[in-house]
């Protein structure tokens, strides 16, 4: 193809694009498009999967049989999540055993906040409510990104999120208005999940890499930092009104902007453990891979026993 | 408590679902591929809905304030009535599908007689359990037919798994003092009755995949009757762990 119809059918796309037309995996698609949208959608499924170790890790403790059902339920989802976001990956012309070995040789990220321990119970409610708070935030706007498979693999995520957000909420009130010990669990959970789940918006716009192209590409459709005004703004008063404290001594309600003026990010601490060195990024990638490996001879074995029964049927037929 | 053989024979049933339901639920996360990962996440809680049904009726039995989570979080290990089985721990992957083989093939066959239970909640329960149970039988021969023949290392496994876990099936046919009279009441299942079939449906299963039947004639039993192996206190710590930190609150 020569420069001039390459340059032709980038308009033609970016036009589609503008028009609102979903891009489907048959389509030409700039080289660039394919590798920003596996690089995202990839990053997406991981974040699912690592995702369900800190909260897989309070299904044994669950307080009470209902909780123990919804949790299990919850992390199930989260596994159906990574599943179809891995699928809907695969048709960028990636396979998930690729996108494994990117994961797990360290070459993919994955959220950083599941790079953060899972304590107490109450996490399990500062997780729901908070982390994924945040998420939907993040997600919504994905439903209608250009890329059809990662749109359409949204719209589902995003109902299920909103469930689990409502169901982290709910754990967060019983315990805000249980025994003093429970309210205290709450709020510790809170403080300890605050600022990273505000992290989780990302960096700041001035120094976001990505948000200008994909803006463009509709993977993006507010900056980081809208995201998390939306999200605070949101979060603030759920947390006033079942009696717990934001653990910001610098927010406070901004009449002239009618939005909630906050304190400093840490942002030393969001590269920390974006560059591996969180409490618990080792621990997690550790389980990740531990698993991979312990199951290579169940995986192996599957396979063979296909191309078995595979031979004796085709022996059959002759 | 007026129905106290009633509720120690519906204990007896759900204990079984709950430490099963417990360790498959120590896997999440943890399984050799996703979709692997989410069929026990699955089961798992398909054992815990299932506990959910038989101890909210035996909370209504004892009619004594006591909750579904008191019955299943606040009894000392001598009080857990679960078979051996299913609290042996998650091994290898053959371990836990073979664990899982050896119960549902009983389980479902167990269920199918609980259907015709004079007792009209049992039998509503074990109606709307067996549907989940079959799949977990399905699921659970598929695996160990897969693993059996497979790849030589997988065999051996598979071959280990079922030799270790052999010698807690006897178990599932044994009859308590609580069974025989839930029996003779138009209640309970005779287990006795369930073992002739489950050990020609095992073996054919294993035969199928290539597995050599244990010969071993020794078995194991004391679950039923609250005399469990050292690996039952572990779990319960776990499973106990909010209910026994935090006492009287609700979650």
């Amino acid at each position: 193809m020569s420069e001039e119809q390459i340059k032709n059918l980038e308009e033609q796309f970016e036009a589609r694009i503008a028009r609102d037309e979903k891009i489907e995996p048959k389509d030409w698609m700039p080289e660039k498009y394919r590798k920003t949208h596996i690089r995202q959608m990839s990053q997406h499924a991981h974040s699912e999967i690592i995702g369900m170790l800190p909260e897989g890790n309070w299904i044994t403790r669950a307080p009470s049989l209902r909780r123990k059902v919804a949790l299990l339920a919850k992390v199930q989802d989260e596994a159906g999540h990574g599943l179809y976001l891995y699928s809907a990956t695969e048709t960028l012309g990636i396979s998930r055993d690729e996108m494994y070995e990117q994961l797990h040789s360290g070459k993919a990220k994955y959220s950083s906040i599941f790079n953060y321990p899972t304590i107490t119970w109450a996490d399990m409610g500062a997780i729901g409510w908070l982390v994924d708070g945040a998420a939907i935030i993040n997600q919504v706007p994905l439903c209608n990104t250009s890329y059809g498979p990662y749109a359409r693999a949204m719209i589902r995520v995003c109902k299920e999120e909103s469930f689990h957000q409502r169901q982290g909420y709910e754990i967060m009130i019983k315990l805000a208005n249980g025994t003093p010990e429970q309210k205290e669990m709450a709020q510790d959970a809170l403080n300890r999940w605050w600022w990273p789940s505000l992290m989780m918006l990302g960096p700041t716009d001035d120094v976001s890499v990505h948000t200008a192209q994909s803006m463009k590409w509709k993977l993006k459709r507010k900056s980081n930092d809208d995201l998390r005004q939306q999200f605070i703004d949101q979060t603030v008063p759920q947390a006033e009104l079942i009696g717990l404290t934001i653990p910001d001594p610098d927010l406070k309600w901004n009449e002239e902007k009618g939005c909630y003026d906050f304190g400093e990010i840490n942002w030393d601490e969001f590269w920390q453990v974006v560059k591996g060195h969180g409490p618990m990024n080792k621990e997690r990638m550790k389980a990740r891979v531990g698993a991979w490996e312990r199951g290579e001879w169940v995986r192996d074995a599957a396979m063979v026993h296909a191309e078995k029964k595979q031979e004796r049927k085709q022996k059959q037929a002759v | 408590m007026k129905n106290k053989n009633l509720y120690n024979y519906i204990l007896g049933i759900a204990d079984n679902s709950l430490i099963l339901g417990q360790r498959m639920g120590e896997l999440c996360g943890h399984g050799p591929s996703l979709e692997t990962d989410i069929a026990c996440t699955n089961i798992s809680l398909d054992l815990f809905g299932q506990v959910r049904s038989y101890f909210q009726y035996a909370a209504k039995i004892a009619g004594d304030g006591r909750t579904e989570d008191d019955i299943a979080m606040l009894r000392k290990e001598r009080e857990y009535k679960n078979v051996l089985l299913v609290e042996q721990p998650n091994t290898d992957f053959a371990f836990t599908l073979g664990r899982q083989f050896l119960f549902d093939v009983y389980h479902l066959a167990f269920l199918s007689e609980l259907q015709k239970s004079s007792d009209l909640t049992l039998s509503a329960i074990a109606n709307k359990c067996i549907k989940e149970v079959s799949y977990h039988e399905r699921f659970s021969s598929d695996w160990v037919k897969r693993l059996g023949d497979g790849t030589e290392e997988s065999k051996q496994k598979m071959q280990d798994a079922i030799n270790s876990l052999w010698t807690y099936t006897d178990e599932l046919f044994h009859q308590t003092e609580v069974d025989k009279a839930m029996v003779e009441e138009g209640i309970g299942v005779d287990v006795t009755q369930l073992k002739e079939e489950y050990y020609k449906k095992v073996s054919q299963l294993l035969e199928e995949a290539t597995l050599d039947i244990p010969e071993s004639k020794w078995f194991q039993k004391g679950g039923k009757e609250g005399i469990h192996t050292e690996h039952l206190g572990y779990l319960l710590s776990d499973l106990q762990y909010m209910q026994r930190t935090y006492p009287n609150m609700e979650w």
